[in-house]
């Protein structure tokens, strides 16, 4: 034991790496801000993604890599809506790191930043399933929506790092220009998905077929956040006898399961979607998100 | 242990109402959640509960038989203003047909100190070893590992301060210092003028690929006791207690590694988690109402720990296995006095297997059974529990 203690500054000497030399070290929660953040900081800023495409945002631990990550970071950019309340308050506290509390600058809250959909209109409590105060958290998948946070994470990089806001700028207007050309291009793409209705596992789309016109015919999770049942499965494809769906859509970090034996059930075509950055092969940036998302919709094999 | 029946009713009544409150509100501030704990235990053995080489105290115990409650807790925490952070948790327990309400904690913590440095101060679970500062109701088995239960009569919990730094790298590193009263088991008496505890501990982690996850830890406390009093039996009308004085040095060595694949743990996950533990006393036990009166030198060293496994093999559905073992070498100058004390060891080298299986409707109930073959003691006890804990109110943080 003695000789443990000894063995403890050396690898805190050990362990300090080279400090970053990017102006902001950027701690995403979900892959789709990391891909942001790159997207308008460039070579200005360090991104660092908290989760993957296969890890559901709402089931993370607070384990001591993130911890980490947070002590040095000098913005949190998450979705919020309390998505990350099970883990991203306890980082915050743990982390020791005055900067990204969730009062300060350093904090920034993508929904917060939009309308959002789905905010409980009646009293809410637990036999709800796992919904949300402030409305439905995966606003990502509204390129929309996107635009007013990349206007408002645009002002908050240059406010964090002043000497850098010309470059946020010039990279900002960029993208936007680049993004508002991609909106007409996949608007036009998906102008016949609209109207069209697909039964959905969890409640992760709702901000995409909002953009698209495109009905949620039903969800294979009973409530939001529990698991999928026989029986909920047998109501569902009963419903579905009045009103038809087209399709069934999951993520990759759903298991495919329960939206296969539906499909089968059913002879309804089960589709996997990227969700986000990383949740398909060709799925690098935001721009290829929404180009796949939309081919698959649409039934192109990709 | 703080006692006040009278305002355990009175209390649950007034949380139980903000509770509703907040949820209507949809607002959760403050964080108000009550844990209620419910238990069906049978066990076979009717000799008193004992671990040999050990003086058993705080809540040390191998539950019940029949029907019973654990430990309901009633839990309120909040951001104080941007500096502190501040929670309080009381468990509302029966004890001999009385409700009584113990205060686990009551602490506030910085937030805003920054350069890694957090300062907490009131009641709180110590962070040494790995599983001391869980609360009971995340605990992945009925009960606690055999060496929290003989060395700290379950959790240490005490009044104190504690000094945290984490340091600015990209593996975990975490040092931390803790002053503690010791007026609680297992150190007693709150010696030196109530500063009779220090603790220490390191704790290292990371992530290797995105499909892992580790943490190690060290600690090590030194207490001065003045008085720990043991569990007792009672002698006819006299009841005699076995108090030990003197001062005792633990180390710790606690690891968990978990696993899950591609880093998404809802599916499936994997945990292993191990915790070594030493401790080395040196003092007196006086057996304390005795008459004529009786005193015994006492020089202890014990040690032990357990490993375990859980696995959650399918969602809502998880599998464990534990095993614990303990050892003592004791000696003093009147073997009588330790024996009493529960210090002897009589050739015995306390055990425990322990399997179970729980489901978890959602985040907020969990269903266990649990099975253990127990060799506390020499007579072989078989242990069967089902337990029900859920939370009503806020949200639970995902802790490591």
């Amino acid at each position: 034991m003695k000789k443990l203690i000894h063995f403890i500054p050396a690898l805190i000497i050990f362990t300090m790496t080279t400090p970053a030399m990017a102006a902001l070290n950027i701690f995403a929660c979900e892959p789709e801000w990391a891909s942001l953040a790159k997207e308008l900081g460039g070579e200005r800023v360090k991104t660092f993604s908290a989760t993957t495409a296969y890890q559901d945002p709402h089931h993370i631990e607070a384990r001591p890599g993130l911890i980490a990550k947070v002590r040095r970071a000098d913005l949190l950019i998450c979705s919020g809506a309390e998505l990350e309340v099970g883990w991203l308050p306890l980082l915050q506290r743990q982390a020791g790191n005055t900067k990204v509390l969730s009062n300060e600058r350093g904090y920034f809250e993508a929904s917060a930043m939009v309308k959002t959909l789905d905010v409980p209109v009646e009293t809410m409590d637990r036999t709800m399933g796992d919904v949300h105060a402030a409305g439905n958290p995966h606003v990502h998948l509204d390129p929309r929506r996107i635009l007013t946070i990349a206007t408002a994470l645009n002002a908050r990089l240059a406010e964090l790092d002043p000497q850098g806001k010309e470059h946020y700028q010039k990279r900002y207007s960029d993208f936007k220009q680049r993004w508002q050309q991609a909106i007409t291009k996949w608007q036009q793409q998906a102008s016949g998905l609209k109207g069209k209705r697909i039964i959905v596992h969890h409640r992760d789309w709702v901000y995409l077929f909002d953009w698209l016109g495109i009905e949620i015919a039903g969800a294979l999770e009973p409530k939001p956040g529990l698991p999928t049942t026989a029986g909920h499965l047998v109501s569902l494809k009963q419903a579905l006898k009045l009103s038809p769906a087209t399709m069934i859509v999951y993520t990759a970090y759903q298991n495919p399961r329960a939206a296969k034996r539906f499909s089968q059930m059913t002879n309804i075509p089960a589709v996997e979607l990227p969700y986000t950055v990383g949740g398909a092969e060709q799925v690098n940036d935001l721009f290829s998100l929404f180009d796949v998302t939309i081919k698959r919709l649409s039934g192109e094999r990709q | 242990m703080n006692t006040y029946s009278i305002y355990a009713g009175a209390l649950l009544f007034a949380s139980l109402h903000s509770v509703s409150f907040a949820a209507n509100q949809g607002n959760f501030n403050p964080d108000i959640s009550l844990v209620i704990d419910g238990r069906f235990g049978s066990y076979s053995n009717t000799t008193d509960y004992a671990l040999p080489g050990f003086m058993l105290g705080g809540e040390a115990s191998r539950g019940e038989n029949g029907y019973y409650l654990g430990h309901n807790e009633l839990i309120i925490s909040a951001n104080i203003d941007d500096m502190f952070y501040g929670k309080l948790t009381t468990a509302i327990a029966d004890h001999e047909g009385e409700t009584e309400v113990e205060l686990e904690e009551a602490f506030i913590e910085t937030l805003a100190m920054g350069n890694g440095v957090t300062i907490k101060a009131g009641r709180f679970y110590s962070d040494i070893g790995y599983l001391n500062n869980q609360h009971g109701h995340s605990w992945d088995f009925v009960d606690a590992p055999l060496m929290y239960r003989a060395l700290f009569g379950n959790q240490l919990v005490d009044d104190g301060l504690q000094v945290s730094w984490l340091a600015p790298t990209d593996t975990y590193l975490k040092l931390g210092v803790e002053g503690l009263r010791g007026g609680r088991f297992p150190s007693g008496g709150a010696a030196k003028d109530g500063k009779g505890v220090n603790v220490v501990f390191a704790k290292l982690g990371g992530d290797v690929g995105v499909s892992n996850a580790w943490q190690l830890g060290f600690s090590h406390m030194s207490a001065e006791s003045n008085g720990r009093a043991a569990a007792t039996h009672a002698h006819s009308t006299v009841t005699e207690i076995p108090t030990f004085y003197g001062n005792s040095q633990y180390n710790i060595i606690d690891f968990v590694w978990k696993w899950s694949p591609k880093g998404n743990s809802r599916e499936r996950n994997f945990k292993f988690q191990a915790e070594y533990f030493e401790r080395e006393e040196d003092g007196r036990v006086d057996m304390v109402n005795s008459s004529p009166f009786e005193t015994s030198t006492y020089q202890g060293k014990q040690s032990g720990g357990y490993v375990q496994a859980i696995y959650q093999f399918m969602p809502r559905w998880r599998a464990g296995y534990r095993y614990d073992q303990l050892e003592a070498t004791n000696t003093g100058s009147d073997s009588g006095v330790l024996d009493e004390a529960g210090l002897s060891v009589n050739g015995h080298t306390p055990k425990r297997s322990t399997i179970m299986l729980d489901y978890s409707h959602s985040e907020y109930s969990r269903i266990r059974i649990q099975y253990a073959k127990d060799d506390s003691y020499a007579d072989t006890d078989n242990l069967f529990f089902v337990q029900y804990i859920v939370t009503l109110g806020a949200h639970g943080a995902h802790r490591f």
